[in-house]
């Protein structure tokens, strides 16, 4: 398995000029769904702005997780950088290639170095196909040679799953085994970029751990890179190196794991540390809770100024309701999206108190 | 907005607000065993020998992953049971009436009344076709002999109760127009309704966005204290209960394997299973780089407990005993334990509280 697939993408766009050490570069990328009324004819009426103008870049090699709540936006951010979904803007260049602009085979011979990793795996595999055809179905469809005998063997191997499985059918795993059939059939191509989204959420507790540290062995082995997307920050904490924060389409702030949940700056992302519950009595006890007011507003109607000014304690006047903040450097790799980050940190500016009841 | 809100005739003002945990209990639970089965089918034990108290104001917390029993035990204890196929034993006394000999119709009476529920998927347990308004008054007016407007009034007290912002507005709109936050609080509105001296939530927040659940909690926490209700709280969220709940028991594969008080229990846990799953989470305060250690296998590889301990096939502290016979819940002062070797006490988690 730490051979790299031979016969490799030969004729694949190859990377151009001298090889950096960022494997995805996302820049200003967009992705608008329109909203369409009428009978005869189709208006478009307006747009859900699911992903507005985000900027990433991923090391090659490392993790990058992406945290946010339901309907940020963070799922389609990574479809998009797969190009599971068209792009309304922007560019997305993986190892120097833009994959935006790509099409028809060239795209389909990028896509074998991105694969993905998705939530449900129930959903995500076949259930009438065996853990065989499974996993051979990526080398098939993209015409990798391999051996029949030992390939199969090798990636069950790799994922911690005995070779007895092969000839069995998805429902006769548990939850977790069944996680790892679909990891199995993310590195089959052996890729170099994994985007895995919410790979533990719907497991049982005791089996996340397995999952996590599945994940981080097989980075160590393959020399993956990874883009995480998860809504707990607890998960996402433990496996990245680097983590942004999403809200309404925008990343919020964006700095290294270790920074960020030591001194996170935007409001959002306090928040949201804050409200993780512990499992320890005496953290919850003593721990003093931001409670954000309201719901995530809805992305075809984003408000005005900064996303977050609705439901913001620290909300300032005027300039929040009426100025969409800029991902501004403010410590060392640490990038925030706020008027009033040195503030907030500063201490000047304070949050409204009692938030919880005047939603 | 804090105080009492009905004082209609035929309800006794509770005072329970100081939360005195030292009365009597409000719910006991004994030797619970529910079975399903089909005719001419092996049955399945999904809950045995359950047995817990639950006191006036007391909050207790159910803890296990899916496939425990957690679920069962308290649908059991609402009387939710299908009445074929399933078999109950054991005793269950809410305020000194056994409820397992209750009729159908005093058991719709106990329900939405005495004790109430609130579920975790709050768009599956709303009708989707009855207005807001017309579900929370239903409830009421299905309890007590109060007429419409009346319980219009009190409907909207209770939606401003769970923080829902216009509530009278709100009365006249559909389930699909409110967010999954929004559609929570407005079942803990239906749950407390007829202000129930107990309340069971299933998960309440799993489904729901992190801020949302702090919200929810924050929500749930106040109202409970406010009305002196008690709470059982089943989740397998240990976060959750961290910061709720009074006593807390852990189960696995239908029986309850630890309980405790919370603080002891989160401190110094006795049971494998309990350490393996404190173990097993990430932790937002731990130091960053610390591995996870998981629970190996998973929740189905069980051993019957009939034959032994179901949790021998992933214990890391198994020994000869575990598979010869099956362990029993053994008392010590605050702490009930299922195990022939537990952990070592107080040296893994540092300090005990």
């Amino acid at each position: 398995m730490t051979d790299r697939t031979p016969g490799r993408a030969t004729d694949a766009p190859s990377s151009s000029g001298p090889a950096t050490d960022t494997l995805l570069e996302v820049r200003d990328l967009k992705v608008y769904f329109p909203i369409k009324q009428g009978v005869l004819f189709d208006r478009t009426v307006g747009a859900v702005r699911a992903v507005d103008g985000v900027d990433l870049d991923l090391p090659r090699g490392r993790t990058f997780g992406l945290v946010g709540e339901s309907g940020c936006g963070k799922s389609t951010l990574g479809r998009a950088i797969l190009r599971l979904v068209e792009p309304t803007a922007g560019t997305v260049t993986f190892d120097g290639i833009d994959v935006a602009a790509l099409k028809g085979e060239q795209l389909r011979l990028v896509r074998r170095r991105m694969q993905m990793v998705f939530q449900d795996p129930l959903a995500s595999l076949n259930p009438r196909q065996s853990v065989e055809t499974i996993i051979t179905e990526p080398l098939r469809a993209h015409a990798v040679e391999y051996d029949k005998r030992t390939r199969v063997r090798d990636v069950l191997d790799l994922v911690g799953l005995p070779a007895s499985a092969a000839t069995r059918y998805p429902h006769e795993f548990s939850g977790g085994q069944r996680q790892r059939i679909g990891i199995a059939r993310a590195v089959a191509l052996e890729p170099e970029l994994i985007i895995a989204d919410e790979p533990v959420s719907a497991l049982d507790v005791s089996i996340q751990a397995q999952i996590i540290n599945l994940l981080e062995e097989l980075q160590e082995r393959l020399g993956l890179t990874y883009l995480v997307i998860a809504h707990d920050l607890a998960v996402v904490r433990h496996i990245s190196e680097e983590i942004a924060v999403m809200y309404l389409g925008g990343i919020v702030e964006q700095t290294d794991t270790e920074s960020l949940y030591r001194e996170p700056m935007h409001p959002y992302t306090i928040a949201l540390m804050s409200a993780v519950p512990v499992p320890d009595p005496l953290v919850e006890d003593t721990r003093q809770r931001i409670l954000l007011t309201g719901d995530i507003p809805s992305p075809a109607n984003p408000p005005p100024g900064c996303r977050f000014h609705t439901r913001c304690p620290y909300r300032q006047e005027a300039r929040c309701d009426t100025e969409r903040p800029e991902l501004r450097l403010i410590a060392p790799g640490h990038r925030v999206a706020c008027h009033y980050a040195e503030e907030i940190i500063a201490g000047t500016v304070t949050p409204k108190a009692d938030p919880v009841l005047n939603v | 907005m804090t105080e009492e809100i009905i004082g209609g005739p035929g309800v006794d003002s509770r005072d329970v607000k100081q939360r005195d945990l030292s009365t009597e209990a409000l719910l006991t639970v004994r030797d619970l065993r529910v079975e399903f089965g089909k005719k001419g089918q092996p049955t399945t034990t999904a809950v045995d020998e359950v047995s817990f108290e639950v006191k006036r104001g007391e909050h207790l917390g159910i803890v296990g992953e899916s496939g425990s029993g957690k679920s069962v035990t308290s649908l059991a204890v609402m009387g939710l049971l299908p009445a074929s196929g399933v078999r109950v034993s054991g005793q269950i006394h809410f305020d000194g009436e056994d409820l397992l000999a209750a009729s159908d119709k005093r058991m719709r009476g106990v329900r939405g009344s005495d004790i109430a529920m609130i579920f975790q998927d709050p768009m599956t347990s709303l009708n989707p076709v009855v207005t807001i308004g017309t579900q929370i008054s239903e409830v009421i007016r299905s309890h007590r002999d109060i007429k419409k407007p009346e319980a219009t009034e009190r409907s909207i007290e209770l939606l401003h109760k769970v923080a829902i912002p216009d509530a009278r507005r709100r009365m006249k709109e559909y389930p699909h127009q409110l967010s999954g936050g929004m559609r929570q609080r407005v079942l803990i509105a239906i749950a407390l309704a007829n202000e129930p001296q107990l309340l069971i939530a299933d998960e309440p927040t799993t489904a729901l966005d992190v801020t949302i659940q702090a919200q929810i909690l924050e929500i749930l926490k106040q109202v409970v204290a406010d009305t002196g209700t008690a709470l059982i709280m089943i989740t397998h969220d240990l976060g959750v209960v961290a910061g709720l709940c009074d006593t807390v028991h852990v189960m696995y594969q239908g029986r309850v394997v630890e309980s405790a008080q919370r603080r002891p229990l989160f401190a110094d846990p006795h049971h494998p299973y309990t350490g393996g799953l404190l173990a097993s989470v990430p932790r937002l305060d731990s130091p960053r780089g610390q591995p996870l250690n998981p629970i190996p296998g998973s929740p189905t590889d069980v051993l019957p407990w009939t034959q032994g301990c179901a949790f021998v096939p992933r214990c890391p502290n198994r020994i000869d005993e575990c598979t010869e016979k099956p362990p029993t819940l053994e008392t010590e002062g605050d702490r009930a334990l299922r195990c022939f070797n537990p952990l070592a006490t107080g040296v893994d988690r540092g300090a005990a509280s």
